[in-house]
């Protein structure tokens, strides 16, 4: 038996997009600039999945550009826009809880020497608009913020954040990093006044070393990688066509009777936390309502180091995470958490459970119950 | 000229008297067992009393030489030229190409060292070295002789081939695994315990290992890391037996019932038990730990007398008078480093009482296990029935 709670990691991939990949990368093997049949073939898939994505972010297809993933993306965007805007200004914007992605990427412009903001956020791990609009000044040239947070499932005020940034000035970019909701949300970049976006393929039951970044047309960006000149000199390198085929199929299929799905997660998260405040001494971290993300929980255990309960789960096949899988590699205290002002004792005692389509009201239910077992019994043995 | 075999060096083993065979055998056992690993094929004897690696066809030199270091028992290796025999003057044309190409500055001096073991040869040993000494000065007018201490000292060895050698790469020392028994080693993940398998090893030791791991304390990625270590240490100490031993039950049966200022004590003198049980078991002479005086709590004299006190065979610490950095200095050599210091939680560093004893009295201690009598032998049951065994380079 296997309950895999940790989607937010990474998801399985749709056995239909797994098909997809193989007869792609097996028999239609071609390399899209080759002259021949074989290369237009392959260039048919690039095309194809490119129309798709476009269509379901209601953008032109000329706008995505495939990348290896979310980090890339993310990338791509802050360092690629930063540099060919350097003239307008060399000040960037971001909140305190994004990905490492950015996060991390950001401070390497520091490095080059732009200036950066980090916004606080407020207890329920949403960014401050007030701090946004005290931000802004005439070096502004672009501010990143992401759709959904990956530790405790935050939504941002997107739509709200742009509208403040494009109203102070539309020279402005505004990034965001969707890893986390494409694929949970309908997200339509021209309407919120977004010009770059993130997304990932192997959260949203796609291949993993594939993504994208949608950039509006409008958006001058300087490529961050040399090689070929493929994708207009964005990103050189020849198209990972077996990905890229894989995305477009995965972001159909989850794209399909999307409510319907979101609506059940929603009902097994409720049942989740209803089952959690059962448990005493927990916390819920961030918003728990139709506010917040559909699929990721972020729960407290007080008393209980997160990885001794994550290797309890484990044991009963039970998978999830402590705090994000990308940072806890090294086991520092999670930064997400500090930032939204969790309580000390929950900082090193926090699990993330994140759902997917095929999460099933039992496998909810024998979590639930694995927790009033192994909860209780970590208790009892704690370092005194 | 490439090189087509490699003489091995071997002291300490020379001088075995009648058991010199068995020595030889296990060097050359390891030979083997290492340049397994390694891309071309390799054939192992002994002839004239010494032992050669002769390369068969192609093969990858820098791997050899590597795989060939790490062989305890070898002092040295040195890559030899074989040429078919030949007269002495199409074998000076060889020498004086042999030279050319091994030694681009020729600013030095050097000594040729002959060897006839094929007395036909119409050249004695000391005919040898005169000719083909002069046709090197001939040759490069920029080299000179020093009998007492040359630069480059040549041998030529004149046997059904003719071997041209002057290079040795040294080898680690010590013994050949397999010539001194074996012992047990409580291998823990850390910095110390891989360096001092390696060490016991370098005596000729072959390994076994015991790991104690503790779900869900600690995670399958902590016995992964001891899975790779024991690997790295084989790489010297050749195959490893590693039992695994779930010590979970035990470690919290252990904390439920003693004080806590000894856990770390009571715990530690249950892993030499158990590490004890499967060492008889296996015929092991002796148990080998990473500590050293002083380092922590648990390894004050008061503190290892207490954890001795419950083993009946040897226990080696070949570590014992080491300070931390040296001991990192050899961790770094033999590569286990980088790979001791991931940070995963080991099973000692999840129970720590907050000020451990660091005098414990084995009366005292004695006394606080009575509170296990009736519950722990279970648990020490169990733990030894469900050990895992993992083969390590195999």
């Amino acid at each position: 038996m296997e309950i895999y709670l940790d989607n937010s990691a990474t998801t399985r991939c749709y056995p239909e997009v797994g098909d997809l990949v193989y007869k792609v990368m097996c028999r239609d093997y071609g390399n899209p600039s080759s002259m021949h049949r074989k290369g237009l073939e392959a260039e048919h898939y690039v095309k194809e999945s490119k129309e798709t994505l476009a269509k379901i972010l209601k953008v032109n297809a000329k706008e995505i550009f495939f990348t290896s993933g979310g980090t890339e993306s993310d990338n791509l965007a802050l360092m690629g826009s930063a540099r060919a805007n350097r003239r307008a200004g060399n000040h960037l914007i971001t909140s305190a809880i994004e990905h490492p992605a950015i996060l991390n990427t950001m401070r390497h412009l520091e490095e080059e020497g732009f200036r950066i903001t980090y916004l606080p956020v407020d207890g329920a791990g949403r960014i401050k608009l007030d701090a946004l609009k005290e931000a802004l000044c005439e070096d502004t040239i672009l501010v990143s913020v992401m759709y959904v947070n990956n530790e405790v499932g935050s939504v941002q005020p997107i739509e709200e954040a742009a509208k403040i940034v494009k109203e102070y000035n539309p020279g402005i970019l505004f990034h965001s990093d969707a890893v986390q909701g494409f694929g949970k949300y309908r997200i339509y970049p021209k309407r919120l006044g977004v010009d770059l976006l993130s997304v990932s393929g192997h959260k949203i039951h796609g291949p993993k070393g594939v993504g994208f970044l949608y950039i509006n047309e409008k958006v001058k960006i300087v490529p961050i990688v040399y090689g070929g000149e493929q994708q207009k000199n964005i990103r050189s390198g020849t198209e990972n066509v077996p990905g890229i085929a894989g995305i477009g199929l995965a972001a159909k299929m989850i794209y399909r009777d999307l409510d319907v799905k979101v609506a059940l997660m929603r009902e097994l998260k409720e049942q989740f936390l209803q089952g959690v405040a059962q448990i005493e001494n927990t916390t819920i971290h961030g918003l728990t309502g139709a506010e917040s993300a559909p699929h990721i929980i972020s729960v407290g255990f007080a008393g209980i180091r997160s990885e001794v309960l994550l290797h309890a789960l484990e044991e009963r096949g039970i998978y999830v995470s402590s705090g994000s899988a990308c940072s806890s590699n090294h086991p520092a205290v999670s930064g997400v958490l500090k930032g939204i002002g969790a309580s000390r004792e929950y900082l090193d005692a926090t699990l993330r459970f994140s759902m997917s389509e095929f999460t099933t009201k039992e496998e909810i239910d024998e979590t639930l119950e694995a927790l009033y077992q192994c909860v209780p019994m970590l208790r009892r043995y704690t370092r005194r | 000229m490439e090189f087509h075999s490699f003489l091995i060096k071997y002291g300490e083993i020379g001088i075995k008297g009648k058991n010199r065979y068995l020595f030889e055998d296990a060097l050359m056992h390891q030979i083997r067992f290492a340049l397994q690993e390694v891309e071309g094929s390799f054939r192992v004897h002994k002839s004239h009393g010494r032992v050669y690696v002769d390369c068969e066809g192609s093969y990858d030199y820098e791997e050899a030489t590597g795989a060939l270091s790490r062989v305890f028992g070898i002092v040295g290796i040195c890559p030899v030229v074989r040429l078919e025999s030949k007269g002495p003057e199409p074998l000076k044309q060889d020498v004086v190409a042999y030279m050319e190409e091994r030694y681009p500055d020729k600013k030095k001096t050097f000594k040729v060292e002959s060897r006839r073991s094929d007395k036909r040869y119409p050249l004695t040993s000391m005919e040898l070295n005169c000719v083909l000494g002069e046709v090197i000065l001939e040759a490069f007018p920029e080299m000179k002789v020093d009998v007492h201490h040359p630069d480059i000292l040549l041998h030529v060895e004149v046997r059904e081939e003719i071997y041209l050698y002057s290079e040795i790469i040294p080898g680690p020392g010590g013994m050949p695994v397999g010539t001194n028994g074996s012992a047990m080693l409580l291998l823990s993940g850390g910095i110390d315990s891989p360096v001092a398998g390696y060490m016991i090893a370098k005596r000729g030791v072959a390994l076994e290992a015991v790991y104690f791991h503790a779900p869900p304390y600690t995670s399958e990625r902590a016995k992964e890391k001891v899975v790779d270590l024991a690997g790295l240490v084989g790489r010297y100490a050749g195959p490893i037996r590693l039992y695994v031993v779930n010590f979970t039950e035990i470690q919290l049966s252990i904390y439920e019932n003693c004080p806590h200022e000894e856990l770390t004590i009571i715990m530690r003198r249950y892993m030499m038990k158990i590490a004890e049980y499967f060492a008889k078991k296996d015929g092991c002479l002796g148990l080998i730990t990473g500590e050293s005086i002083g380092q922590v709590a648990s390894q004050t004299m008061q503190s290892l007398a207490a954890t001795n006190a419950v083993c009946t065979l040897p226990v080696y610490r070949p570590l014992i008078g080491f300070d931390k950095r040296d001991i990192v200095k050899i961790s770094e050599k033999i590569q286990t480093y980088e790979t001791s210091i991931q940070p995963f939680e080991d099973c000692c560093t999840i129970f720590v009482a907050k000020h451990p004893v660091t005098k414990p009295d084995l009366e005292r201690i004695e006394k606080s296990e009575m509170k296990l009598v009736g519950k722990i032998e279970e648990l020490v049951q169990t733990a030894l029935e469900s050990v895992e065994i993992i083969q390590i380079r195999s």
